[in-house]
C-alpha cells in the first residue's frame, strides 16, 4: 500500500515538473505574442522542446560556490524554496476525492509551507555575502511578510462562510454559489498579495533587473538557479490552485449542463485562467517603487480586508 | 486523531527531497568545475568587492518584521474563531469585534506614529 502511495506521489511530482517547465514556456509565448515577438521558436516544432533544452543545459553549468560563502548554507537554501514549494501539493484537491492528504487543517498547511519559503530566500540573500543578493533578499521578506497579512485576512471570510480549513469540505461549501461572488473585493486582493507574496511583476522589486540585477539570486547558478526559477513557478501554480479552491469552486462546473466534464478539467481550466492573468499582468504594469509596494500592502490591503472580516461576520451572525 | 492521514505529507516529502538532492547530486556528477580566484568572488559589477564582510541593512526590514509577528498572531487567532462562528454566533461575534477595536487603537497608532511609511 505504501509503495503503491510511493509510486503514486512520484508520478505525481514528475507531472508538476512538467507542468512547471511548461509554464515558464507557455509564459514566453504569452508575452511574446503580447510584445508582438515570436518567443521560444527553434527547438522542435513551435519551441515545444525548449524546456527540456533549457533544463539540459542548466544541468551542465558549473556550480560556482562564493569563497566567502558558508557552502551548507549557500546550496541549502534553493534547495529548500524548491522542497517546499512541491510539498504544498500533498494538500491539493484536483476532483472530488482526488487528493493525497485529505486533512482537516489543509489550509492551515498551505499557510504554513507558503510562509516557510521564506527562509530559503532569506538564507540566500545572506549565504552569498553579497550587497546585491543581501539587499533582494530582505526586500523579498518584506515584501512577502507584509502581504502575508493580507493575504491571510482573506482566507478568514472564506473561512466563515464554509466553516472548515479541510479544503475539500471549502470547495463543497461553494456548491450553490461560488466565494467570487459573495466575496469579490477579497478575491482581487487575494490576487494582488499573490503576486506580492510569489515576487511577481508587478512587485517584482527583490529580482528587480535595474538596480539589483537578480536580487537574491545573483550568485547561484546551475541547477540551484534551476531551483530557485521551478520553485517560483510551482508557487505560482500553487497560488492559482489556491485561488480556484477559495473563490472560483475548485472542481465544481461553473453551470449545470457541463456538469458532465469531469472535475480535474474543471480545475486545470481554472487554474489556467489564473495562471493567463499572472502573465497578462507581467507584460501589461510596470514594476512599483518600494514605497509605493509598502504603502499598498500595509495601509490599503491590510485595513480593507480588516474591515471585510468584519463587515462578513456580522453578515454571517445575522443570517443565522 | 487519526495520523494515517499525514502518512501521505511525509511520502511527498521524502520524494520532494530525494528529487531535489538527486538533481544537485546528478549536476555535481555531470557538470564541469573550473573555480578561479575571480570566479569565486561576489559578483559586483565586474570588480573586486568593495567591501569583504556582510553588508549592512536598513532597520525598518527589523520594523516591518516585528508588525508582522504582531499581525501574524492575531490573524492565527481569527482562524478557529471562524470557522467556530456559526455555533459561538452573537456571543463570538462581539467578543472578536471587541478584541479587534483595542487591535484597530493600536493600529492607527502605528500608523500616525509613521511606523508605516517607508523611508
Amino acid at each position: 500500500m505504501v509503495l503503491e502511495l510511493f509510486g503514486r506521489v512520484a508520478l505525481a511530482i514528475i507531472f508538476l515538473l512538467l507542468l512547471v517547465a511548461y509554464l515558464i514556456y507557455v509564459e514566453r509565448k504569452i508575452i511574446a505574442a503580447i510584445q508582438r515577438r515570436k518567443g521560444p521558436n527553434i527547438v522542435g516544432f513551435f519551441g515545444l522542446l525548449q524546456p527540456f533544452a533549457d533544463a539540459l543545459k542548466l544541468l551542465h553549468k558549473e556550480t560556482i560556490v562564493p569563497s566567502l560563502s558558508p557552502k551548507i548554507l549557500f546550496l541549502l537554501a534553493p534547495v529548500l524554496t524548491f522542497f517546499f514549494s512541491f510539498m504544498a501539493w500533498a494538500v491539493i484537491p484536483i476532483g472530488a476525492g482526488y487528493v493525497f492528504a485529505d486533512i482537516s487543517v489543509g489550509l492551515l498547511y498551505l499557510m504554513a509551507l507558503t510562509s516557510l519559503s521564506g527562509y530559503g530566500i532569506l538564507i540566500a540573500g545572506w549565504a552569498s555575502q553579497s550587497t546585491y543578493a543581501l539587499l533582494g533578499s530582505l526586500r523579498s521578506a518584506a515584501q512577502m511578510i507584509s502581504y502575508e497579512i493580507s493575504l491571510s485576512l482573506v482566507l478568514v471570510p472564506v473561512l466563515l462562510l464554509s466553516g472548515s480549513l479541510n479544503l475539500t469540505a471549502i470547495v463543497e461549501a461553494q456548491q450553490n454559489l461560488w466565494f467570487i461572488i459573495p466575496l469579490f473585493p477579497m478575491f482581487v486582493i487575494f490576487l494582488i498579495s499573490v503576486f506580492a507574496e510569489t515576487n511577481r511583476a508587478p512587485f517584482d522589486l527583490p529580482e528587480a533587473e535595474a538596480e539589483l540585477v537578480a536580487g537574491y539570486h545573483v550568485e547561484y547558478t546551475s541547477m540551484s538557479f534551476a531551483f530557485f526559477f521551478l520553485a517560483e513557478y510551482a508557487n505560482m501554480i500553487l497560488m492559482s490552485a489556491m485561488a480556484t479552491i477559495l473563490f472560483l469552486g475548485g472542481w465544481l462546473s461553473p453551470c449545470e449542463g457541463l456538469i458532465h466534464l469531469p472535475g480535474p478539467v474543471w480545475f486545470c481550466l481554472k487554474i489556467s485562467l489564473v495562471l493567463f492573468l499572472f502573465m497578462w499582468v507581467r507584460a501589461s504594469f510596470p514594476r512599483l517603487r518600494y514605497d509605493q509596494l509598502m504603502r499598498l500592502g500595509w495601509k490599503v490591503l491590510l485595513p480593507f480586508s480588516f474591515a471585510w472580516v468584519i463587515l462578513t461576520a456580522g453578515v454571517v451572525v445575522l443570517t443565522q | 486523531m487519526d495520523l494515517t492521514l499525514y502518512l501521505p505529507v511525509l511520502i511527498f516529502a521524502l520524494v520532494a527531497g530525494g528529487l531535489v538532492l538527486g538533481l544537485l547530486v546528478l549536476s555535481h556528477l555531470r557538470a564541469k568545475r573550473l573555480p578561479t580566484k575571480a570566479k569565486n568572488l561576489a559578483y559586483e559589477c565586474g570588480f573586486d568587492p568593495l567591501d569583504y564582510k556582510t553588508p549592512p541593512f536598513n532597520i525598518g526590514f527589523y520594523l516591518v518584521g516585528l508588525l508582522f509577528l504582531l499581525f501574524d498572531v492575531e490573524v492565527i487567532f481569527l482562524f478557529p474563531w471562524a470557522v467556530t462562528l456559526s455555533k459561538t454566533g452573537q456571543y463570538g461575534f462581539f467578543s472578536m469585534v471587541f478584541f479587534l477595536g483595542i487591535l484597530t487603537i493600536g493600529f492607527i497608532y502605528e500608523w500616525k506614529k509613521g511606523v508605516l511609511d517607508w523611508t
